[in-house]
């Protein structure tokens, strides 16, 4: 096994602060760190075995009409998603609302699909996919930190930021609203993307 | 002040590279360059070369600033029952806070990055520094003013090369983000007024709309005209006296540091939208009231008006202004949640204001390409 697959994604080759895809649902899910873990488990699950399933199919398909395949193999597995967690989660499930339904028009998704899957075995795709996966829910985690703990004061909904600290308590602490909004989740992936490159030279822009 | 050269210059080994405090070698440049106009002279070709530096400038610019600071010192003592030379000091203590902090947590980060890229520090963060405490009301917590300047130095301006390079306006940029990350500390009857208890101030039950939120709710203000017009009405800390902002305006545009096409067209872009108003009937108070009352006046003159964020072109300059001060107070009418608007406006038209100068441009281009004759 290809362990370059799994762990590449994570970093050097991350599709949000890397490749750039998947911003739109990266600023959508993660106001709060439930729905962000439940939203990059999902991806992660979609990911892994749309790759396996395109991976398995990829001598039979005629090259012409392979979107469309992907397309229905993709959506097969969303729908299939978006019911586990209505049977399981239904909290989180209507939290996320129509935001897992539109996994299938996640860039990430596709874009593995076509540019490995399609090209390699299934077993390297599946990995492939759970890098992938982790490395979007990585960065999901991440700017849902951030925007958790300083708009709400709470982690996973617990509370981190004593009440006894606030304005209304008679403290002087007040949450940054501001965090609740998705310009600042833009602005925190934009920092991400910042630290990130100053780490790795190699990845720099000239 | 040959002493104070000859000090400058006996320290000096130290500060540059290789010295023992060599790592402050852009701190102490900063500071020197404060105390003498450096004597540099260009080494090839003719340059017109001018004594009025940036520093200099920015000086200008502080000291245009310096009536409507020590108006708002007097005005935020007078709001809560103080009268005279006891109201401007219980002010001046008051403010002193947050222009420590403006200026402490700013030129830290500039230092730092300045330190980082081995530039100089450089002169804008004067009077940006000395901008955030006016444009803020006058009970706002410390800490959220350093995080909005801190915010605003490293988002507004650093990202985008330092000085000179960026795209809004930096003490905008910090008053937006206190703005909407603690809306409810910065909104409200609670925050205009000082709630310091010294000197003798009656801070309790001191509250209020400010004349713009009275203006949005009721359609009149408590105030007279000519209160709103000197300043004695509730507010951000320097914003309320139009006369100090004149005063200011007039020193800044004798100096040739603002441009009076950009101020001109703010204040006829504000009126002639605030008379629409009137004409169709969704307002009823005159559309003068529109200019005296809120930061109009303040963003007008100090913040529509920063050559680095505004239009460069002439024609650009007139159509950025004027769009301003219509969206200014398209803002402030039609959006109940936003009663004053300048702020936003003056940063969309920031965004808007190289599109313009772009089609000035190529405008300017095509009327010459048009005037040539092919002759065969």
């Amino acid at each position: 096994m290809n362990l370059k697959n799994l762990t590449g994604p994570l970093s050097a080759n991350n599709p949000i602060i890397v490749q750039i895809l998947g911003i739109c649902s990266a600023l959508a899910v993660t106001v709060k760190m439930e729905p962000a873990f439940v939203m990059g488990l999902s991806v992660i699950v979609v990911t892994a075995f749309a790759n396996l399933v395109m991976s398995l199919l990829r001598k039979g398909i005629p090259s012409r009409i392979r979107i469309i395949v992907q397309l229905v193999v993709i959506a097969a597995l969303v729908i299939l998603v978006d019911q586990f967690l209505k049977a399981f989660v239904y909290d989180v499930s209507k939290q996320l609302s129509v935001y897992v339904g539109l996994i299938i028009t996640n860039c990430i998704i596709m874009g593995r699909v076509e540019a490995y899957a399609l090209g390699n075995k299934p077993w390297d795709s599946f990995m492939d996919g759970v890098g992938n996966g982790l490395g979007y829910a990585a960065i999901l985690l991440i700017v849902a930190f951030f925007r958790e703990l300083f708009g709400s004061g709470t982690l996973f909904d617990i509370r981190i930021i004593p009440e006894s600290w606030y304005i209304a308590n008679g403290g002087f602490y007040s949450n940054v609203g501001i965090m609740l909004f998705p310009p600042m989740a833009l602005i925190i992936v934009g920092v991400i993307i910042w630290v990130h490159r100053s780490f790795n030279k190699d990845l720099q822009e000239k | 002040m040959k002493a104070l050269r000859n000090l400058v210059d006996n320290v000096k080994p130290t500060f540059t590279e290789g010295g023992k405090l060599g790592f402050l070698a852009s701190l102490f440049d900063a500071i020197e360059t404060f105390l003498f106009v450096p004597n540099t002279t260009t080494k090839k070709g003719a340059h017109v070369r001018d004594c009025n530096d940036m520093k200099r400038t920015m000086f200008f610019v502080v000291l245009a600033l310096i009536p409507a600071f020590l108006f708002g010192c007097y005005n935020t003592g007078s709001q809560v029952g103080l009268e005279g030379f006891a109201a401007l000091m219980y002010g001046l203590v008051r403010v002193l806070p947050m222009l420590a902090v403006s200026y402490v947590v700013g030129l830290g980060i500039e230092v730092i990055y300045a330190q980082i890229r081995k530039e100089e520090v450089a002169e804008g963060y004067f009077v940006t520094g000395f901008l955030i405490p006016m444009i803020m009301p006058v009970s706002t917590p410390l800490w959220m003013v350093a995080l909005g300047v801190a915010f605003a130095v490293i988002f507004g301006k650093e990202v985008f090369g330092g000085t000179g390079m960026n795209i809004f306006n930096p003490a905008l940029v910090a008053r937006a983000f206190v703005f909407f990350a603690f809306t409810p500390q910065m909104s409200g009857e609670k925050v205009w007024y000082s709630d310091w208890t010294m000197m003798g101030a009656q801070v309790d039950g001191v509250s209020g709309a400010t004349a713009l939120e009275q203006l949005a709710t009721t359609g009149q203000m408590q105030w007279s005209v000519m209160d709103a017009f000197l300043g004695f009405i509730p507010g951000s800390f320097g914003e309320t006296s139009t006369l100090c902002i004149l005063l200011g305006g007039a020193l800044l545009l004798y100096t040739g540091i603002a441009s009076w096409r950009t101020m001109l067209s703010v204040f006829v872009g504000g009126l002639a939208m605030g008379y629409l108003f009137q004409a169709v009937g969704l307002t009823e108070y005159p559309a003068y009231y529109h200019l005296l009352v809120g930061g109009f006046a303040f963003g007008a003159v100090f913040m529509a008006t920063d050559p680095v964020t505004s239009a460069q072109t002439n024609m650009g300059k007139y159509i950025v202004g004027f769009m301003t001060g219509a969206l200014a107070v398209l803002v402030r009418v039609v959006n109940p949640a936003y009663p004053e608007g300048m702020m936003l406006a003056i940063l969309f038209m920031n965004a808007l204001a190289p599109t313009v100068d772009y089609f000035v441009v190529e405008a300017n281009i095509n009327r010459r390409k048009n005037r040539v004759k092919i002759v065969k």
